[in-house]
């Protein structure tokens, strides 16, 4: 009954988003949506997080710190794309400073697609999030046996 | 001698789970306020569970071995509390342990836990002389710092001769519970202007160790919310665990109520508020003794 899944702390960064995507996520934690009944609680601090959302592309700028947040994080963790630009760039993929999505930095687990995102879609991500993380635990169990 | 062993050993193994339904009826009632439907009131449990499943991050050993003091202390103090010891010692151990959750922000080297060891410290200097009222007019009404014979003084419960200090020490219950307006040093609300504060640098199973110790020290303190209400007699126990529980709630309506405030005010007005019902109080108390 007690699994990693039941208490996702999650973590959201903006990284090039034009912010349509960021008040999707906040709408999220609204009387509307309230993900925080799946024990969802969005704290600031990576080393309390065990799931990473970002919005927006990379860039030159953001790549470090999207990397060192990543970093912070302790294991089992997941990424979340949301938003097609944090996916792959979107509308901004051409421009001269977007190095693409948010693949091009660290290692994503799960894409939800939209622009922006609906909410409905972030909290599908969300809880596919969520049954990665038990699995994630397991093969860390499983390492650590080995 | 007997019940003593009993009610510490009760204390050790119901303490962490009355603290953490505490918690949870705080999530759920927080979330019905703000017309949300809300966790599970199992939710902390759960929150304990999978922080105990996180991968260990050392920062230094230092702090690790400062929130096992911080543990050890807080138990120590709710363990005492509950065996009728000596009500003095008991605050005293309160403050040490204290002291170790700010040593263990403080080693970690980083501004935001930094500035939250430093609001804390002001909390501290906050709440700390009404703490000490608190001990003095227990011991004006019934002659007495041994909560066991402060709870067998008498058929009239303490609050009646000193409403003025419980009152004094709800307020800063807020501080001690790290609720809304006085949450400064670290949060359970999703503000972040410096992160975690207090708690930024830790993770894993020693933030679950943090979490347990609040769970104990939240049982202690609504306990001595009861000891307000306790009397000789046995039915007095109910009427205290009902005050204890109506005083939780007037805490998360605080919490939901107001909002942050600065350390200066928070100092000023629990100052203010300690002074007027406290001491004044405490005045009242030894000219009609
Ligand atoms: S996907 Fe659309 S809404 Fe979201 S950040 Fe990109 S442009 Fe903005």
């Amino acid at each position: 009954m007690l699994k990693v899944s039941k208490s996702p702390w999650l973590l959201h960064y903006d990284g090039s988003s034009c912010n349509g995507c960021d008040i999707e996520v906040l709408a999220c934690l609204t009387p509307v949506y309230d993900v925080e009944r799946f024990g969802v609680i969005n704290t600031g601090n990576p080393k309390h997080a065990d799931i990473f959302l970002i919005t927006g592309g990379i860039n030159a700028q953001n790549a470090p710190v999207v990397k060192q947040i990543y970093a912070q994080m302790p294991n089992p963790k997941v990424v979340v794309a949301v938003g097609i630009c944090a996916c792959n760039g979107g509308i901004f993929k051409d421009c001269y400073n977007i190095d693409g999505g948010v693949d091009t930095a660290i290692p994503v687990d799960i894409y939800v697609p939209g622009c922006a995102a609906r909410p409905e879609a972030i909290i599908d991500g969300v809880v596919r999030a969520v049954a990665l993380l038990d699995e994630k635990r397991k093969n860390m169990r499983k390492e650590a046996a080995q | 001698m007997k019940v003593s062993v009993i009610s510490v050993l009760l204390y050790l193994v119901l303490g962490p789970v009355a603290g953490g339904l505490l918690a949870g009826i705080d999530r759920k009632i927080t979330a019905r306020m703000q017309g949300r439907r809300g966790p599970s009131v199992l939710q902390p449990f759960y929150d304990l569970f999978k922080l105990f499943h996180k991968q260990v991050v050392v920062v230094n050993d230092v702090q690790d071995f400062l929130v096992w003091g911080f543990l050890v202390f807080i138990v120590f103090t709710g363990g005492l509390f509950f065996a009728g010891g000596d009500l003095l010692l008991v605050f005293f151990a309160l403050t040490l342990a204290g002291i170790f959750f700010v040593m263990s922000a403080c080693s970690a080297n980083s501004p935001y836990s930094s500035m939250g060891a430093q609001r804390e410290l002001m909390q501290m200097m906050a709440y700390e002389p009404m703490v000490l009222l608190v001990a003095i007019g227990f011991y004006d009404v019934t002659g007495s710092f041994s909560v066991s014979d402060i709870i067998h003084a008498g058929s009239v419960p303490a609050i009646a001769y000193m409403p003025g200090i419980f009152i004094g020490f709800l307020w800063i219950l807020v501080i001690k519970f790290r609720k809304s307006p006085f949450d400064l040093s670290t949060t359970h609300h999703a503000h972040q202007e410096m992160v975690k504060g207090l708690t930024t640098e830790l993770s894993g199973n020693i933030l679950a160790l943090v979490e347990l110790s609040h769970w104990y020290e939240n049982v202690f303190l609504l306990g001595v919310v009861g000891l307000f209400v306790v009397t000789n007699a046995w039915w007095s126990g109910i009427i205290a665990v009902a005050v204890c529980l109506l005083s939780y709630f007037s805490e998360i309506l605080t919490d939901n109520i107001f909002p942050r405030v600065k350390w200066d005010f928070m100092l000023k007005s629990t100052w203010t508020v300690t002074m007027v019902a406290g001491v004044v109080n405490l005045l009242i108390l030894t000219m009609i003794r």
